[in-house]
């Protein structure tokens, strides 16, 4: 494979937290305009990998070209490179659908001469138009997402982030959401990598898989390869046979707590 | 200058947009005005200090300035907990211009606030007696809200959550309000006291709104002036740092 036709180049990639690996020596490639899906159970380093791809986290050790840019040497370029649904929500709920929209296009510099004609494209593609100027609080989870990756795509990134992008969604809305990206990737071929623990959407979107645990990739192919890989005959199967049965915990977040905390605080203050 | 410019555009939406969270947060320095300002007017007349009133009013004009900048900062926790913060750290712009954005924007709210309660004690009977020293007096308002939005920004840049919340209110924002010589005078203080109130920084603001706005000024008006934008450069430049070294 060429240099330039990767969308996404890591070689021994490393991150430590203090003693605790996240992510031990993983290498792999993405070519442009594939779908690349990370399979993972909780806290198998999907999101560590994810975080140094997008500048939001250095490697402690290995090598990472994103279109081909060094996300630690040139930031700025990687970062206008790509665009991110991160795992949880990072929509301003204060602010209307069409505001959030707008702050996206003036961070990433888009010309304000195509501004609004692009957002009111975007906010038609994900169905949202009609409720532009509508606060984002008063938005459905699935209505949230579609307006992530509306935000995602204003920039016309090459690579398209999405870390587990349909936690939490109905299944309408998760169909939904693939088809629209489906059709931008054929369309546009955009790159897009996604982390999921779903296996039955890894099979279904994505053209490779890399399957990911306690900080390795363990396997790495298309659904049948890693079928024929485990001799089994299912990807779930093969998932399982790659890192076992037993149940992942994660360490608790207090996420929750913070939002009935936030709930509290805003009803006092208001 | 686009990403200061929209950061700042946000804050002062998000408070114009909030307009019970504006009559709400008028609510404290009126009862303080009210409960103080009158309920203290004979005692300090009959020591011989005059109109209590006149005396009070530019601490309170400046507590909510206070309050509205150190809130307008922690709520960078927010923005952290619920991810709009990483939405902008990727972007392909300056954590400078984040932060410049977020504190701008948070001091105009913080200046509009206590523009506000300055026409509040204007109607309670509060009459500033040297009207060339306005601006000047604007200057002082603009400061404390620079200063202390960054200090907000900057406590919230150390802090995980929402948990230290209470403890910063009690420990760090009501002394600065207290000890600031917001409501009492300067002069006579024991020592300690003395001590503590010239290491709060609020003391200068007090010092120096009162100073332009009703002629009684203990420090001097350039002196106040030096200190205070010596701190709001210092708290800038740490609010900075540690913004810079936020992890998402």
């Amino acid at each position: 494979m060429e240099e330039n036709n990767l969308a996404i180049s890591v070689k021994n990639l490393t991150r430590k937290f203090k003693d605790f690996v996240a992510v031990d020596n993983i290498s792999f490639a993405v070519k442009k305009g594939e779908i690349f899906a990370f399979l993972g159970p909780n806290g198998a380093g999907k999101s560590t990998t994810i975080k140094m791809l997008t500048t939001l986290l250095w490697p402690t050790s290995g090598e990472i070209l994103v279109n081909n840019f060094d996300p630690e040497k040139q930031q700025d370029k990687v970062r206008k490179s790509f665009g991110i649904v991160f795992q949880d929500p990072s929509l301003d709920e204060d602010l209307t659908a069409f505001e959030n929209m707008q702050l996206h296009a003036y961070l990433y510099n888009v010309p304000s001469k195509i501004r609004n004609e692009k957002i009111k494209q975007l906010l038609e593609f994900v169905e949202l138009w009609e409720r532009k100027n509508n606060l984002v609080k008063t938005f459905s989870g699935g209505m949230k997402r579609r307006l992530e990756i509306a935000r995602g795509l204003l920039h016309q990134p090459e690579i398209l982030f999405l870390d587990e992008p349909t936690l939490g969604l109905d299944p309408q809305t998760r169909n939904h959401m693939w088809s629209y990206l489906k059709d931008i990737n054929a369309k546009e071929q955009m790159t897009i990598f996604f982390t999921t623990h779903y296996m039955e959407e890894a099979e279904k979107i994505a053209d490779r898989i890399a399957i990911i645990d306690h900080g390795k990739i363990v396997a790495l192919g298309n659904a049948k390869q890693l079928e024929e890989q485990t001799k089994t005959k299912s990807l779930e199967e093969a998932f399982l046979a790659l890192v076992g049965h037993e149940i992942r915990e994660e360490e608790a977040s207090n996420l929750d707590q913070l939002r009935m905390h936030r709930r509290m605080h805003h009803v006092d203050r208001r | 200058m686009q990403t200061i410019y929209i950061l700042w555009l946000r804050q002062v939406k998000k408070y114009f947009r909030s307009r019970s969270r504006i009559i709400g947060s008028l609510g404290q320095p009126l009862l303080f005005l009210i409960s103080f300002g009158f309920g203290f007017g004979s005692i300090y007349q009959k020591a011989g200090e005059g109109n209590y009133l006149q005396f009070l009013a530019p601490g309170i004009i400046l507590m909510s300035v206070l309050f509205t900048a150190i809130f307008s900062g922690i709520d960078l926790i927010w923005d952290r907990q619920f991810g709009f913060l990483k939405e902008t750290m990727v972007a392909p712009v300056s954590r400078l211009s984040i932060m410049f954005g977020k504190t701008l924007g948070g001091a105009t709210v913080a200046i509009i606030q206590g523009l506000i309660v300055f026409v509040l004690t204007l109607v309670i009977g509060f009459r500033p007696t040297n009207f060339y020293l306005l601006p000047v007096a604007l200057i002082f308002i603009i400061l404390i809200a620079l200063l202390f939005t960054a200090f907000g920004t900057a406590i919230a840049s150390v802090l995980e959550d929402m948990q230290g919340f209470q403890l910063i209110m009690n420990f760090l924002v009501m002394p600065i309000f207290f000890l600031s010589g917001a409501f009492s005078p300067m002069e006579g203080l024991p020592k300690f006291m003395a001590i503590i109130t010239r290491i709060d920084p609020l003391t200068y603001g007090v010092d120096g709104l009162r100073g332009s706005l009703i002629g009684s000024v203990h420090f001097g008006l350039g002196f106040d002036l030096l200190i205070l934008a010596l701190l709001t450069t210092l708290l800038l430049f740490i609010g900075s740092y540690l913004f810079f070294k936020i992890e998402v």
